[in-house]
């Protein structure tokens, strides 16, 4: 029975279906690959991100000026270009070679592009963050300091976490994009999803093959990432959704005196 | 009236300017090449393309009596561009062999070169299934040395690049303990050159029939038997009347036709 299904697949299938099957293993670990890379950027990135935001939205110019470069650098320039540059770019210097970072961080393809793809995601969310706090309300701010709140106080209580909830939906995008980027990995020889869908098209010269599998694994798991900020909107913004009449049930005492 | 006649001339002078590209294109030979493969392809700094495989390919459009018109390929692509009809056959140093005659068709070969590993000086790494175990090798994704690999040594670590020349580069800052490929491409292309100053052949030759096949061929799509023949005659040409012979005194002390 099996074989027969197999025979049949193998004969009328437009795509070698089997291929993939034997070589699902490979396109999973591809996926955890990716995932992996993903998260810890927006790890790294969102938490470098923060405090950048504040300097950039502060009006101190020897802070916000550095800041300003180090955005615009790397929301100026493509992703592939600052992955090659730290890669292949840093490897050319002895003396980079010759310290202490390059045998466990720099060496390691891995890590060039977790540096790489932190950087840039921390540069954009900066942006995007720093937009939202730039237009917190000023009545809340103004609320805020009537109540003695401190500066520090401020930020942490008030600004901040409006500026989070604000940003959100914003943000999803930015961690699709990054979903979407880190195929960069694959051309420093990271066997992420891409990298898996190229190893298959170099053993067996299949393109279709190989592509369609990373591309499906990519369409799941962005369905599931935007799901999953769907709810957490509803979570943190449900003060913005038009709210549900509170449904009223006749008390039960009140219905005692109906005749 | 007028502007219908004026349609009708206009359309009429498409139609034949239309024709006219039509059969012009029809003499042309479209060859795939690659320019990332010295020194059997690469690309001069003003961007034209030279190497062994370049002049080979000129050498048979004159021979077949059809203008040359190289177009540039990664190799990851090089025959899905091929089966799209980007091109009308590959001239790009590929091996011929049974994985890929499931995709294609080739002529016989036009050179056949043996292919070795290439280490630091004085590694001391053994090619034997315990000496490479867990060793990091890299080469060229989609060549006939990563199916010799994944068949012979599957306990390495395969580190697999896009082009040989990354391979090289990264063999020459210590990111990778060895690479595999050709023997010609691997000493001209990098041990004859100031970064590869510091390495060596390792182990002899390296051969596995249903791998790496007979040697070298030109591709064309299956249905293409008539061009088939006529690069078979070409070859054949070429080696008789000594031009192949000349071609190769340009970049190899030897004969690299092959018994």
């Amino acid at each position: 029975m099996g074989d027969s299904i197999i025979q049949f697949l193998e004969t009328w299938s437009p795509i070698d279906i089997v291929l993939i099957a034997q070589n699902f293993d490979r396109f999973l670990w591809g996926a955890l690959t990716t995932l992996q890379l993903t998260a810890m950027s927006l790890i790294i990135g969102g938490l470098l991100a923060i405090p950048l935001a504040i300097i950039r939205a502060g009006n101190n110019p020897f802070l916000n000026a550095p800041v300003w470069a180090f955005t615009y650098l790397f929301r100026g320039t493509p992703l592939l270009v600052q992955t090659y540059l730290i890669y292949y770019g840093l490897g050319q210097f002895e003396w980079i070679r010759e310290t202490f970072l390059w045998g466990p961080v720099l060496s390691q393809a891995w890590y060039c592009a977790l540096i790489a793809f932190s950087l840039n995601t921390a540069a954009y969310s900066a942006e995007l963050l720093r937009g939202s706090i730039v237009n917190t309300s000023q009545g809340e701010v103004e609320a805020a300091k009537a109540c003695g709140f401190s500066n520090w106080m401020r930020l942490r209580r008030i600004i901040l976490p409006s500026a989070f909830r604000r940003a959100l939906p914003a943000y999803s995008n930015e961690v699709i994009f990054m979903l979407h980027g880190s195929v960069v990995a694959s051309t420093i020889t990271i066997q992420d999803l891409l990298g898996v869908g190229r190893w298959l098209n170099g053993r067996y010269y299949l393109a279709y093959e190989g592509f369609i599998t990373a591309a499906v694994l990519y369409f799941i798991i962005v369905l599931l990432v935007s799901r999953g900020f769907r709810l957490w909107e509803k979570h943190w913004l449900a003060h913005l959704y038009p709210q549900e009449a509170v449904k009223t049930k006749p008390k039960k005492g009140l219905a005692s005196f109906r005749i | 009236m007028k502007f219908t006649k004026l349609m009708t001339s206009l359309t009429a002078a498409a139609l034949v300017l239309a024709m006219a590209g039509v059969s012009a294109q029809a003499a042309d030979l479209r060859v795939g090449v690659e320019g990332a493969y010295p020194p059997f392809s690469w690309k001069e700094s003003d961007g034209t393309l030279k190497g062994f495989d370049i002049e080979i390919a000129e050498a048979v459009c004159a021979e077949l009596n059809r203008k040359c018109v190289l177009i540039e390929q990664d190799w990851d692509g090089m025959i899905p561009a091929l089966l799209a009809r980007k091109f009308d056959t590959i001239i790009a140093s590929m091996s011929i062999t049974e994985e890929r005659k499931k995709r294609v068709d080739f002529s016989d070969k036009y050179y056949n070169t043996p292919a070795k590993f290439v280490a630091k000086k004085g590694s001391g790494l053994k090619i034997t299934k315990e000496g490479l175990k867990g060793k990091r090798i890299g080469l060229q994704r989609g060549t006939t040395h990563q199916c010799f690999m994944e068949k012979m040594f599957p306990d390495v670590e395969l580190v697999l690049y896009g082009s040989q020349d990354e391979v090289f580069q990264d063999l020459a800052i210590g990111r990778i303990d060895a690479q595999f490929s050709d023997s010609i491409a691997a000493d001209d292309g990098f041990l004859k050159t100031d970064a590869g100053k510091d390495f060596e052949f390792t182990g002899g030759d390296q051969h596995d029939e249903a791998c790496h096949g007979p040697g070298a061929g030109m591709a064309v799509r299956k249905a293409d038997t008539a061009l088939r023949d006529d690069l078979n005659k070409a070859i054949r040409a070429l080696r008789e009347n000594g031009t192949y012979q000349k071609i190769n005194a340009k970049y190899f002390e030897f004969d690299i036709f092959g018994g």
